[in-house]
């Protein structure tokens, strides 16, 4: 039996699982790669783990490391700042697409355009999730939330990374991946904390899935991965 | 040593020799040259440093990020910058991180004078969906600015109460002479908070998980209030009417008070140095013994608030000059009073 139980990251805080996500949720899927490249990587002892206000205040405490929230929008600021009076440590902003691309934009804008060496993980489920499903700016043409009940149509889906690599620094590491292709998501979150190390910026966004407040079953939400994995575009994007 | 200087650039100096060693600002009228001048020592000094953010709430959380980290850092602000900045202080509050905020009044409401005013002070003291745990010094001149920033530093790392310095555009700006002397002093506790075995939360899932914290942060504020509240009496002794003002009021109003003593008026000053927390018990001691009081302020009625609230006990009549927005003269605070009957 001893061969069966999963491996789990050493970095792991078991007391705290099972985790607070919701069945489905593409969050553990992010975090569960996100330990996996902390525990190969060996900087488990160095690294800072702070979580903005949405679903990703959730992972407070996930990890057995040192993990604070923030307030909506406010994760990377703080970030910023505890990097500038610790540069030895690695720290990540784990954040929502509303508090990357909403009401934290500024902060994702100008930590790029700065070029400051911290590393942002953006979990796009295309709303707001812990509020109830509403619209943010990376939902899609025509989709559905609370807030556009006849679906979105008045403007463009945001995209990020896109964005930002109009004004990052040619050593900034910029790209977006999905929760459900865990492994090559895995890679670009190496990718990031490594440009990290070497004192740029980089931000990950990972696609991810939302059947709470998409009100998909699960061959409809792995649909819906599957159509987000188009209109978003995979890469390496900088 | 004695040296001519702008009141921002005490506060930069000070803030260097009281152990900051890092700042984070957007720039505000009239609280920039903070800013300026902390980079132009961060040039000389590489043990310290300088984030000019996008706004206000970047430099609130940056400062927090810093401070996470066991670096005391600062900010700097005033108006709506300090509307803004409310944001990063209430989660300060809520997680004990030692920040300290230079707040240089400006006029209020919204945008305003980039001038003056004590127009801030209930947002200094209470600002944030909190109950006001934060300790709030209101300074009345340039050489008080020097002292105080360092109180500021020390109170707050070894309390871990948010903290701040209240002053305003007249002292922000006003050149003169200040002593930067050394004061001897080492800040407690200066530690990283966020490390190993530490997973800080500010949400919480229920009613009473919050509110027993709330319950035992005001337990814990009360208990060290004695060793926090600090006010100035001036001329009290035998006096029948008592002018209570803060900030550079009161250093009006302590002229003023001796303009009306020589024309043999018994009267005296009580200042709360702390606003934050309000130092009660010291005015109910000093004034229970005079007949008047005279609350003096350039607000509308905000000091007054705040003093009513913690001396409901205080059968007295009270009697308010309020210019809000507009500085007092010490002549124009005598003729006022003694035009009272």
């Amino acid at each position: 039996m001893e061969n069966n139980k999963p491996l789990f990251p050493s970095c792991f805080k078991t007391s705290s699982k099972p985790h607070k996500f919701c069945p489905g949720c593409g969050h553990p899927l992010v975090l569960r790669m996100l330990g996996q490249v902390i525990e190969e990587m060996g900087i488990a002892d160095k690294t800072i783990f702070m979580v903005d206000i949405g679903c990703s205040l959730l992972a407070w405490d996930f990890f057995d490391l040192p993990t604070t929230q923030t307030h909506h929008g406010r994760t990377i600021p703080t970030a910023v700042g505890f990097k500038m009076a610790d540069k030895e440590k690695i720290v990540i902003a784990y954040v929502g697409d509303g508090g990357a691309y909403a009401i934290g934009l500024q902060h994702s804008v100008t930590a790029c355009l700065r070029n400051n060496p911290i590393t942002t993980i953006v979990v796009n489920n295309t709303l707001y999730a812990m509020t109830g499903g509403q619209l943010a700016p990376t939902t899609t043409d025509q989709e559905i939330t609370t807030t556009t009940p006849i679906g979105k149509s008045e403007f463009k889906t945001l995209k990020g990374p896109e964005m930002l690599k109009n004004i990052a620094n040619p050593n900034a590491f910029l790209a977006r991946g999905s929760a459900f292709k865990p492994l090559v998501l895995k890679q670009y979150l190496k990718k990031a904390i490594e440009t990290q190390l070497k004192g740029n910026f980089s931000l990950v966004e990972a696609i991810s899935a939302c059947p709470t407040n998409w009100k998909t079953n699960a061959q409809e939400t792995i649909e819906r991965m599957g159509e987000l994995e188009k209109i978003f575009n995979l890469g390496e994007i900088k | 040593m004695k040296n001519f200087l702008m009141g921002n650039q005490i506060l930069a100096q000070a803030a260097l020799k009281a152990g900051a060693k890092a700042m984070f600002g957007y720039p505000i009228t009239p609280s920039s040259e903070i800013l300026e001048t902390w980079s132009n020592f961060c040039l000389k000094d590489k043990s310290i440093s300088i984030l000019q953010t996008e706004d206000e709430m970047a430099a609130g959380f940056g400062m927090i990020g810093a401070c996470l980290a066991g670096k005391p850092a600062f900010t700097a602000t005033g108006g709506p910058g300090n509307v803004l900045m409310q944001d990063a202080f209430s989660m300060a509050e809520a997680l004990r991180i030692p920040t300290v905020a230079m707040i240089m009044q400006r006029g209020g409401l919204s945008t305003s004078t980039v001038i003056y005013s004590q127009e801030e002070v209930r947002l200094t003291c209470f600002g944030g969906n909190g109950e006001g745990f934060r300790l709030v010094y209101s300074t009345a001149s340039l050489q008080e600015l020097y002292n105080y920033t360092f109180k500021a530093f020390k109170m707050a790392w070894k309390y871990r109460w948010p903290t701040f310095i209240l002053a305003d555009g007249y002292q922000a700006k006003m050149k003169g002479e200040v002593d930067l002397k050394d004061i001897n002093q080492k800040l407690e506790n200066v530690s990283p908070i966020l490390k190993a075995g530490v997973n800080l939360r500010n949400c919480y899932n229920l009613e009473e998980e919050i509110g027993e914290i709330i319950v035992n942060y005001a337990d814990e504020y009360n208990q060290v209030r004695g060793e926090l509240e600090e006010y100035e009496e001036y001329q009290l002794q035998n006096s029948e009417i008592a002018i209570v003002a803060h900030g550079i009021v009161a250093g009006a109003a302590k002229v003023a008070v001796d303009l009306l003593r020589k024309e043999g008026l018994r009267i005296g000053l009580f200042r709360p140095i702390t606003l934050r927390p309000f130092p009660a018990k010291a005015a109910l001691d000093y004034l229970s013994k005079v007949k008047k009081i005279v609350i003096v302020e350039s607000a509308l009625g905000q000091l007054s608030s705040l003093f009513k609230d913690e001396l409901y006990e205080l059968s007295l009549p009270i009697i308010e000059i309020n210019k809000p927005a507009v500085g007092f003269t010490p002549k124009e605070i005598a003729n006022t009073i003694k035009s009272l009957k």
